[in-house]
């Protein structure tokens, strides 16, 4: 079946008022808690253990009822509909990932179809389809049981099985929290990268405010007793946080972690005069007093960075190749500005030539032009999707 | 407990006395044992059918009360003290007490049997069903499965080493009780095995026990065959 034809649009999801109470618990696991999130976003609670982060998620697909306010599901409550259809309808992914031992890859993606009653060709179909989806090769994989895959190939088929009949929203808890570091982050970039294709509507629980700051497009950061403290896209909680506690939770070096939100592209660059070996020094020192920087840079005849120039370059009619430091580090436009500014301190650097995807200078990133962006609350942040979808560009530009 | 009757029944020692010294002398008698196998035969048999017969049905039923009692928690403990105080009646006096209600014959036997069966297969079955991880129990309910499906699809599935291991030591347990299934008069192997030992005849004592052993060991074999069979995944492994 071509997934485009029969695809469900992402639902808009609105918490209103929802309350849970435990029997016997005095406090309420999750009080009051009302936010909305616009279909096709990832909205991610986080907070401290015991926030009422998973409670407030599984309200969403009835596995644990309602004390007192809604879920609305594409303006529809939960409450009126039945809790399997519902569950059937949105994708699932806990932290132990939760794969049948006992059945094969295709088996275990095929869970909800077959209970759907899909045919068993547009089943197999189906499940190729999510298993290249993924990242996995269907004809290595589908037959396989869940011991014989590594960590994070079950991740990927626990997400494989959440989107087989295409929800229009997915439900998953610490989803990556069973995986090591450098995994995690693989899988992180991966799923952004499919959520960038998919746009669905995704409630995401974690208590790590990094992978919350990186996943999320918006983050609904909560406090034990389950009181919301604030709500806002990741930007804005680094830069302007509501109350001391979500200060404190998204830690001092907020400042750094806002540069993990934009790339070099985002923020002012400085000009940079270039010139060539053997034209007039005359124009290459007119140039010279119009650029931000005054040290010219050493281009080939494509604009490709050769090293920044000396003083006793420019001491002859022409413009003789003398340099007095290489082009380094060289940033490009997509780089992560985090990233960047760790280049220019590892090489003791206050600036670095930047170039486009085709290695051309377009400017200089400067320490200065870093903390100015970082000080300045407006400049642009792209959604979390985005940030990772300029990653396969990037990448597919350097081969 | 008068021997004629017995001795009538199935007297070997006496028919064949006078064929060989060794048997006088009631020595173990690989002469005699080739000649007399084929008497075993329809014995071997009716064992094989007692035992077969009663572990299905009590299989069949302590499954089915341990499915029950996993969904109604609160009849663990009740189904767990009736079959563990069955268990604990012994075998005699099970054959016995059984035959006024049920008369002489396969009847008793299978009953009997079966009840023997059901306090292990129904404790594997609840500590099999309570082992399944919540959180594929979870993951089942969190798409959708309603409770039955979660059950047979899931719980069931993943307790199914347990379950076949309770079937495994009640079939072994079953084999050996089936030799006082004679007692209720459906015959077996204890026929010959009670005949014998009020006989003390060595060679009958090695066939008809040997017999038993053997019936044990194959009926494992087949169990544990069919848990291979079923239960694929538990050898898959990391490549
Ligand atoms: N079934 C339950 N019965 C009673 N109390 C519960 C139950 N489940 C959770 N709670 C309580 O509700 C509160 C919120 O629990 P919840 O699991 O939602 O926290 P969480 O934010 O997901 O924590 P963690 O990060 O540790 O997973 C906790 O105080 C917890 O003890
Ligand atoms: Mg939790």
């Amino acid at each position: 079946m071509g997934d485009a034809s029969d695809r469900s649009s992402a639902e808009p999801l609105e918490f209103r008022e929802v309350t849970k109470r435990y029997p016997g618990n005095a406090e309420p696991a999750v009080d009051g808690l009302s936010l909305k999130l616009p279909a096709g976003e990832i909205c991610v609670l986080v907070g401290p253990s015991g926030c009422g982060k998973t409670t407030a998620m599984r309200m969403v697909n009835r596995m644990i009822d309602i004390t007192s306010g809604d879920i609305l599901l594409g303006g529809r409550s939960v409450k009126q509909r039945q809790p399997d259809e519902l569950r059937r309808n949105i994708g699932y992914v806990i932290q132990q990932i939760g794969l049948f031992p006992h059945r094969t890859i295709a088996d275990n993606i095929a869970t909800v179809p077959a209970l759907l009653g899909w045919k068993k060709d547009r089943i197999a179909t189906r499940v190729d389809e999510l298993l290249e989806l993924v990242g996995l090769d269907p004809h290595e994989m589908r037959d396989r049981f869940p011991a014989q895959l590594s960590g994070g190939q079950r991740q990927r088929v626990g997400v494989a099985r959440a989107l087989a009949v295409d929800p229009p929203v997915m439900l998953m808890d610490e989803p990556f929290g069973a995986i090591d570091p450098i995994n995690r982050e693989r899988l992180q970039n991966e799923f952004l990268r499919l959520q960038a294709e998919l746009r669905k509507t995704i409630v995401f629980v974690t208590h790590d405010i990094d992978e919350a700051i990186k996943m999320g497009d918006r983050i609904a950061v909560m406090q034990v007793g389950g009181r919301l403290a604030q709500y806002a896209p990741p930007a804005e909680l680094l830069t302007a946080p509501a109350t001391p506690f979500v200060e404190d939770f998204v830690g001092a070096d907020r400042a750094l972690k806002r540069l993990a939100l934009q790339r070099v592209r985002d923020i002012d660059l400085w000009s940079v005069a270039t010139c060539r070996a053997g034209e007039p020094t005359a124009a290459a020192r007119a140039r010279l007093t119009d650029a931000d920087l005054d040290i010219p840079m050493l281009v080939d005849g494509e604009r490709r960075p050769l090293g920044w120039l000396s003083e006793r370059g420019l001491t002859g009619e022409r413009v003789r190749p003398e340099l007095r430091s290489p082009a380094e580090p060289i940033v490009e436009l997509d780089d992560i500005l985090r990233d960047a500014l760790s280049d220019l301190l590892a090489r003791e650097s206050m600036y670095g030539p930047v170039v486009d995807a085709g290695g051309h200078l377009v400017g200089a990133l400067s320490i200065q032009a870093i903390s100015h962006a970082i000080g300045s609350a407006g400049s642009e942040v792209r959604s979390a999707a985005e940030r990772v979808a300029g990653d396969a560009g990037e990448s597919a530009g350097q081969e | 407990m008068s021997g004629a009757p017995l001795i009538a029944q199935g007297g070997f020692v006496r028919d064949r006395a006078g064929e060989s010294s060794c048997v006088a002398d009631n020595g173990f008698c690989l002469d005699w044992i080739s000649k007399n196998l084929d008497r075993y035969q329809t014995p071997f048999l009716e064992h094989v059918y007692l035992v077969v017969v009663s572990v299905a049905i009590g299989f069949v039923i302590a499954v089915a009360l341990g499915l029950l009692a996993h969904r109604r928690r609160w009849l663990i403990g009740p189904l767990t003290g009736v079959t563990g105080a069955l268990y604990t009646v012994p075998s005699i006096a099970m054959f016995f007490l059984l035959q006024p209600l049920l008369g002489r014959g396969n009847a008793p036997a299978i009953v009997g049997l079966a009840i023997y069966t059901q306090v292990i297969i129904f404790r594997n079955v609840i500590t099999g069903l309570a082992g399944v991880p919540k959180e594929m129990v979870d993951a089942a309910a969190g798409m959708g499965m309603t409770p039955n499906q979660r059950l047979f699809k899931v719980e069931v599935p993943l307790a199914l080493p347990e379950i076949l291991a309770g079937l495994r030591i009640a079939s072994a347990t079953t084999v050996g009780l089936a030799a006082f299934a004679a007692l209720a008069g459906a015959g077996g192997l204890g026929q010959q095995l009670i005949v014998s030992s009020l006989i003390v005849f060595k060679s009958n004592v090695v066939v008809a026990g040997g017999l038993v052993t053997l019936l044990a060991a194959a009926l494992d074999l087949v169990v544990l065959g069919i848990q291979r069979l079923l239960t694929p995944w538990r050898r898959a492994v990391l490549a």
